[in-house]
């Protein structure tokens, strides 16, 4: 103890020493945040740990049986119907990440590299499509790529097409094409903020060093850039997993998504328990992929050299 | 001139909007030169070395690097390398990978890139410091890598942009000597772009002294400390006292000049120096005014009496007015005698020779 007390600074704050650190900076900043905090925590940590709790129990017909059981992640792991679910609602969620991180990033970039003195315009126009209702944009989606849609019907006055595609709309492609328009704002945001704390001189330096336009971005922009675009990937795949009403409105039969099964088993169904357990299973999942995607993105970029 | 320019800029102009950021700029630059462009901030010497860098595109003119024209070729197609004012190390990357970045492209084996690195390295004394993090290093250090970085690639041309601008003024001074016995060591053009006139003299071999947009005056460090040509090129390289004179007489290149005080004085007329209506100005370096102590006599006397006084360890600024004069005199002393004692008010005999003084054009004047 002694050799601490004589290695720290001498008006560093003894966190230990009841009355004195009730007057410490930390204390007080404690006491600042924590109505938000209990705030946070009553409306966030204590749902999600009910639902961590109600996976382990078992619905007896009304009543619910408290005993603790596997039972639910058994049946959420081994049944045919519920694992064809999550490996449709990861690959969809995966791909609408990658396609709305591929589509936004260019955007982000002209904005960032080219956007001029009108950058903050073309940002407040990339949120507009947010301003009207979820449910809006993706009923408006069914008006585009619907038999009689305006896709359908553009084409064929254009004379591309004899009659109409019916392979637009429900199915998985739809899912995938509303969601990536959904989110895309989503993930131009932090893809900006990320090339806009890159240093312009650095690309510069790149060039001087004898790298193309090319080759500078990817060895330099592209690694800079790397926090924003996996906060957007992340953004973009950990909601997309769970998402309800895009299948349930484009998806028809084979775009159904996990949180179909998850709400059928909340309602029609009546098992709280397995549908908790398939909640669980859905976020431990998509935290697995998410930590994946973002390991293997650090790893590509560390080869470009 | 040099024999063989490793540089020629020719009527290049740069204009933003309708601000003349370079105005009708002509310059040559020798092959193992170090040359230096000197100037207050806003003057152009940034957007000429940003040109000759190839990050910027000239309004009009044309600029060859070794006899290659150069005007629009991109900055990764000339064999020029720039350390940046903020030093621009890649964050995301260590030392020896900053330092082997340009190398990359030309391929090489690894046990030679590994030696150029390590070679690079121990030419700007960061010996085995190249699996160091790019966000640990230290001022100095940061501008030491720039330098590896730059110097790696062999070019032919080095651009140094305000490079010792963010350092402590002992760690500049290190710095100064360093780069300067760098360049000599391998003998390729170094471009220097700064404000400071120390480190220009200090460093360079010409110096080309820029004011809005334009280059009033390109020489030697002493030609154009001794010899400046305009008011704002002698002001901006230090003190000078300045003072209305007339013409009286003219021969060959030799002129007569009358001044209060310090009486007629010979000068060289600079060429192209023209005054039509027979006034110009003179000056002459405050060090070049000398003291007299007790009964001690000079061919060319003033008397004067101390207006201000200030130390500055070695040598003492005085302040001296003299009767007959617009404005007082600045001079330098060194302690040696007293100076530093001497108090406000007292009546003091300074000599001059008449040798010192310098005929300045006025600016815009004989261009």
């Amino acid at each position: 103890m002694s050799s601490a007390a004589i290695t720290s600074a001498p008006d560093a704050p003894k966190p230990a020493t009841g009355g004195r650190w009730r007057h410490s900076e930390e204390a007080r900043g404690l006491a600042m945040i924590s109505p938000t905090l209990l705030y946070a925590l009553a409306l966030l940590l204590v749902p999600v740990l009910l639902v961590v709790a109600y996976s382990f129990w078992t619905q007896n017909y009304l009543e619910i049986d408290r005993s603790f059981t596997l039972e639910n992640y058994r049946q959420a792991l081994t049944e045919p119907i519920y694992r064809d679910l999550f490996v449709r609602s990861l690959w969809i969620s995966l791909l609408t990440s990658a396609i709305t991180v591929g589509f936004s990033y260019p955007i982000a970039w002209f904005i960032s590299f080219h956007g001029g003195a009108h950058r903050n315009l073309w940002l407040f126009l990339v949120t507009i499509p947010c301003w009207t209702s979820y449910l809006l944009r993706v009923m408006s989606w069914k008006v585009i790529l619907g038999y009689g849609g305006v896709l359908n019907t553009g084409l064929m006055s254009v004379g591309l097409i004899d009659q109409p595609i019916t392979s637009l709309l429900y199915n998985a492609n739809a899912v995938v094409i509303t969601l990536v328009h959904s989110w895309a704002a989503f993930a131009i945001l932090p893809i900006y903020v990320s090339l806009q704390k890159i240093d312009r001189t650095l690309i510069e330096a790149a060039r001087d060093l004898g790298d193309g336009p090319l080759r500078a971005f990817l060895r330099v922009t592209l690694p800079l850039s790397m926090p924003g675009v996996i906060s957007a990937f992340l953004i973009v795949m950990i909601p997309t997993v769970g998402d309800y009403v895009t299948p349930k409105l484009v998806g028809g039969k084979d775009g159904v998504m996990i949180a179909t099964a998850i709400q059928a088993q909340f309602g029609k169904g009546a098992n709280w328990p397995l549908g908790a357990a398939l909640s669980v299973t859905t976020m431990v999942l998509v935290s697995l992929v998410a930590a994946a995607v973002v390991l293997s993105l650090r790893v590509a970029v560390r080869r470009i050299r | 001139m040099p024999d063989r320019p490793m540089i020629a800029i020719e009527n290049v102009s740069r204009f933003y909007a309708s601000y003349r950021a370079l105005d009708d700029v002509s310059l040559e630059i020798g092959a193992g030169e170090f040359f230096s462009l000197l100037g207050p901030s806003g003057c152009g010497k940034t957007t000429l070395l940003r040109l000759i860098a190839g990050f910027d595109v000239p309004t009009s003119g044309e600029i060859r690097i070794d006899g290659v024209t150069s005007t629009l070729l991109p900055a990764n197609r000339r064999p020029t390398n720039m350390v940046f004012q903020n030093y621009a190390i890649f964050p995301h990357l260590d030392v020896g990978e900053n330092v082997a970045y340009g190398l990359k492209r030309l391929k090489l084996d690894a046990a030679e890139e590994r030696r150029r690195v390590s070679d690079a390295l121990d030419q700007v004394r960061l010996t085995g410091l190249d699996r160091r993090k790019a966000t640990e290093l230290s001022g100095g250090q940061r501008q030491r890598v720039a330098l590896a970085r730059a110097l790696v690639m062999r070019p032919k041309v080095l651009l140094l942009d305000e490079p010792l601008s963010a350092l402590d003024k002992k760690l500049r001074e290190e710095m100064q000597v360093e780069l300067r016995s760098l360049q000599k060591a391998v003998g390729i053009t170094f471009v220097l772009v700064t404000h400071d006139q120390y480190e220009a003299l200090a460093l360079s071999d010409r110096i080309a002294v820029m004011f809005g947009g334009r280059i009033a005056q390109v020489a030697t460090p002493k030609e154009i400390y001794q010899h400046p040509r305009t008011r704002k090129v002698a002001d901006f390289l230090g003190g000078m006292n300045f003072l209305g004179a007339r013409l009286v007489a003219e021969r060959g290149s030799d002129v007569a000049v009358e001044t209060a005080r310090f009486g007629t004085i010979r000068l060289e007329r600079p060429k192209g120096f023209a005054a039509p209506d027979g006034r110009v100005t003179v000056g002459i370096r405050p060090e070049r005014l000398r003291l007299l102590w007790d009964d001690e006599r000079a061919p060319h006397e003033l008397v004067g009496r101390v207006e201000n006084r200030a130390y500055f360890g070695e040598v003492t600024h005085l302040t001296i007015g003299v009767d007959g004069l617009e404005k007082p005199l600045s001079m330098i002393e060194t302690n040696d005698y007293g100076a530093d004692d001497l108090p406000l008010g007292a009546e003091i005999r300074l000599a001059y020779d008449p040798e010192a003084f310098v005929l300045l054009a006025e600016d815009g004047v004989g261009r």
